[in-house]
């Protein structure tokens, strides 16, 4: 980590004001982002996913968002109009979400979405945005990326368009990106083989990560430091060498409760929940 | 424990308090919706002024006086007198009946045939698919309100016969409807686990598809109300549904026709009720339609 | 092979959908009483295999024998008795209308079985839930409740075999252990055979006594669970899937190759 962090959050809150009550889906979170792999992790309803989306603008309407400090790069991201925003997002901050299917336009070809995504951000013609591209589905280690530029997303693996997913993210050159369940949906094998493009390309460029996923066992062997969260709040922050010594009962407890081949138990131990988590 | 205690109770002890908990809910969710509240406050209007006709009408709506012929809103009569110098208001309270059961009557007879052919022919596919849902265009192909004349053509004019042709031409759009979502229905693991308990298909699709497709065939019913009354009220205008004496909205303002400038009330009233109901309609079916969706609370 | 009673036993199994070809000549035998497990990746035929076995997929050739009786497309009221299925979405596996007591009711008026109070009362019991939750909808239970439920349902007519896919895919790590222990447990009582099919060879490992490893329709290796322990899988696409289940890895992931 090199001077000012890239994202630094406090007290970040998220509220949904529904018919029985208000309901927190973050409570006060906060924590900075440096030029790392920080994961984010935990299980459904902790609220990493809303997090990721409370940083971008993008929670849905009834939700409310607020912090005591929202900066990216020393900008105040709270106080940012529309057009300010939305100009941040893809050209500085992108994101990478976790179903392609769902984020790619299925009527254009997946090597035109590349280049537009490009062009928003850069005035360049539309043969340089072509050829840079290519250059970037190269990047993303797509063989024949001629042949791939002019095929429609429902003509691409699972693994391919994530790998086109994040092609189009990072090709922007944005600073940070935040990756939801970026890899869930596809296969252990592929999974590894986008972690490592991904992996590569961060390091590379010195972008900031936001890895935010349920698995605790993969985000401790690709990110460089592990947030744990439950109930909206984070319950421990740690180098994610140190993930096997984890001191908070829930960390452990996640950690036990997943079956293990080299060390196989007649009953799992359950995770057991404490109310004192969610207090103060 | 208050009524409404036992009625949101997390944990329902008997099937009644879990019927009653999930319609309570619904109920809930519907009356935070205005519009749909006007809906259903104009459809009640219409279910109390059919039921206690005799006793809000202030007039015996057959009964004929001459001598009071085309007289305007008044207190002794609210809507005025028609051309035989019949009293509007009792005459418009009455219609309500007809136009009720005009409804009813179409409704009751096109729910369940659509649903049956619609689920049948999605849960089974094929060629039973094939062959039900070509006999469905078939009848679709139909204009309803040309058919309805050719029907009456045939058999007489009369509101009987004016019910049977709307319903002939008004199931295919529900069969249609009901086999969409027996489609999607059909996929579904909770389907493929009953079959794994070896459920026959009569019972899979009465039991386990038609259930889930009852709401959205209530709702569409709920907007084709609208369409029905306007239907039954247009064959009734040309004449060739409900017959003089019977006080049916549509006949009444063709009755009124002749005199819609100088005693405009004697077509006006019937109209305005005409348009209050298929509103009240319109806007109870949109509230229901999200209350009852099945694709709600998941 | 002899001796032992066979609860399944498959040969020359084949499924196309079309000009896919999703199962190409698989066999295996799975012993009464046995967790047998089926792991591969999407795509693999895994899947296929289950809803052959169970006859939701009528469209296969080949032979398939369960507690001794050979299969047909069409099969027998005690089929469905002796075999059942738990599916892997929680949401989408139980009927949005109907209430846990209704869903548990179900089989048993299917199959003409009375005693429905105590049974039910029992089976719930049995997956750990209380009283309290046999008139909720679906919608007002927790994804791990609802897998609890569905076990129930497939345990209520008592069957011999459970057919389970990808049970505890879709769950939280500390539910998934949970419904893990509860699956344990289950077969322990009441000497159930298993036929657990996943993608996660961790889950697999825990589970079963035999693993079998399908790839791109084939079963590429049969081996027992101390065999993958061990880390001595004979071919190549299991180890691949052996080291990328132990988590990220750069230098290993530079070596994987796709097994078409």
């Amino acid at each position: 980590m090199d001077g000012a962090p890239l994202l630094d959050v406090a007290d970040l809150h998220v509220r949904f004001h529904t018919r029985t009550g208000i309901v927190e889906a973050v409570r006060g979170l906060s924590f900075a982002l440096g030029r790392e792999k920080l994961g984010v992790v935990g299980e459904s309803g902790s609220g990493k996913s809303m997090t990721g989306r409370a940083i971008l603008g993008l929670v849905p309407p009834p939700g409310e968002v607020t912090a005591s400090r929202l900066a990216f790069k020393g900008r105040d991201l709270r106080t940012l109009a529309g057009p300010e925003l939305r100009a941040l997002r893809g050209r500085h901050i992108s994101m990478v979400l976790q179903d392609p299917k769902f984020s790619l336009n299925p009527v254009m070809r997946v090597g035109d979405q590349i280049a537009e995504a490009y062009r928003q951000h850069h005035r360049v013609n539309r043969r340089d945005a072509h050829a840079r591209s290519i250059a970037m589905l190269e990047k993303v280690r797509i063989r024949d990326a001629r042949r791939v530029y002019d095929l429609y997303p429902h003509e691409v693996s699972g693994g391919m368009g994530q790998r086109i997913m994040i092609a189009m993210m990072l090709i922007p050159e944005p600073d940070v990106i935040i990756a939801d369940e970026p890899t869930s949906a596809l296969d252990v094998t592929v999974q590894m083989q986008v972690l490592a493009i991904l992996d590569d390309l961060v390091t590379e460029r010195g972008m900031g990560l936001i890895f935010i996923s349920h698995d605790l066992a993969l985000v401790g062997s690709f990110c460089d430091r592990v947030l744990v969260m439950y109930g909206g709040r984070v319950m421990e922050t740690l180098a994610a060498r140190d993930l096997a010594h984890a001191t908070h009962p829930y960390t452990r407890g996640l950690l036990s409760c997943l079956p293990q081949l080299d060390k196989p138990t007649a009953v799992l131990p359950t995770l057991t929940r404490d109310p004192s988590w969610m207090g103060s | 424990m208050s009524t409404r205690a036992w009625l949101l109770a997390p944990t329902p002890g008997s099937r009644l308090q879990s019927r009653l908990g999930q319609a309570y809910l619904r109920w809930l969710a519907f009356r935070t919706n205005p519009l749909a509240c006007v809906g259903l406050a104009i459809v009640v209007l219409l279910l109390l002024a059919a039921l206690l006709a005799p006793w809000i009408a202030t007039h015996d709506p057959l009964a004929q006086s001459l001598g009071r012929r085309l007289l305007p809103p008044s207190a002794a009569h609210y809507f005025g007198t028609d051309a035989l110098g019949r009293d509007i208001f009792s005459r418009v309270v009455h219609g309500a009946r007809i136009t009720l059961v005009v409804v009813l009557l179409v409704v009751v007879t096109v729910g369940p045939i659509g649903l049956l052919v619609g689920t049948t022919a999605g849960y089974a596919g094929g060629w039973i698919d094939t062959a039900l849902m070509r006999v469905t265009d078939i009848f679709l192909a139909f204009p309803r309100l040309i058919l309805a004349l050719a029907f009456v053509a045939a058999l007489g004019p009369g509101i009987e016969n004016a019910v049977i042709a709307i319903a002939f031409t008004a199931w295919p759009p529900y069969a249609r409807v009901a086999r969409a979502e027996a489609l999607v229905i059909r996929n579904a693991d909770y389907i493929a686990a009953v079959r794994l308990q070896g459920a026959s298909p009569v019972r899979i699709v009465l039991r386990h598809v038609m259930p889930l497709c009852v709401p959205s065939l209530i709702v569409r019913s709920t907007l084709d109300m609208a369409g029905i009354i306007l239907t039954a009220a247009g064959l009734g205008f040309l004449g060739l549904g409900a017959q003089p004496p019977l006080p049916e909205w549509g006949a009444m303002i063709a009755a009124g026709r002749e005199f819609i400038f100088d005693q405009w009330w004697v077509a006006t009233a019937p109209g305005v009720a005409i348009c209050v109901v298929a509103l009240g309609f319109n806007l109870l079916g949109d509230g229901l339609r999200d209350v009852l969706d099945p694709k709600q609370g998941q | 092979m002899s001796g032992t009673a066979h609860a399944i036993r498959v040969g020359g199994l084949d499924v196309r959908f079309g000009d896919i070809h999703a199962v190409r000549d698989t066999s295996f035998d799975v012993a009464a009483g046995e967790s047998f497990g089926l792991v591969g990746e999407s795509g693999s035929g895994k899947s296929t295999v289950l809803r052959a076995l169970s006859g939701l997929n009528p469209d296969w050739t080949g032979g398939i024998e369960i507690l001794g009786a050979p299969q047909g497309r069409r099969r027998s009221r005690g089929f469905h008795r002796a075999v059942q299925m738990v599916f892997q979405d929680p949401f989408g596996s139980l009927h949005p209308r109907h209430t846990v007591d209704r869903a548990l009711a179900e089989p048993l008026a299917i199959h003409g079985i009375d005693d429905v109070e105590a049974r039910i009362e029992r089976v719930l019991a049995e997956v750990q839930l209380g009283p309290g939750f046999r008139f909720r909808y679906p919608h007002q239970l927790s994804g791990g409740q609802r897998q609890r439920v569905a076990i129930a349902r497939a345990l209520i007519v008592e069957p011999k075999i459970l057919l389970l896919d990808e049970p505890t895919s879709a769950l939280d790590v500390s539910i998934q252990a949970e419904v893990l222990n509860l699956l344990v447990e289950l077969r322990r009582r009441r000497g159930l055979t298993y036929i657990l099919v996943s993608h996660n060879l961790a889950v697999v490992g825990h589970m079963c006594e035999r693993i079998a490893v399908m790839n791109a329709g084939r079963i590429v290796e049969e081996m027992t669970t101390e065999a993958l322990r061990a880390g001595t899988p004979r071919e190549a696409y299991t180890r691949q899937l052996l080291l990328a289940s132990r988590g990220y890895d750069r230098a290993a992931a530079a070596q994987f190759r796709s097994f078409d």
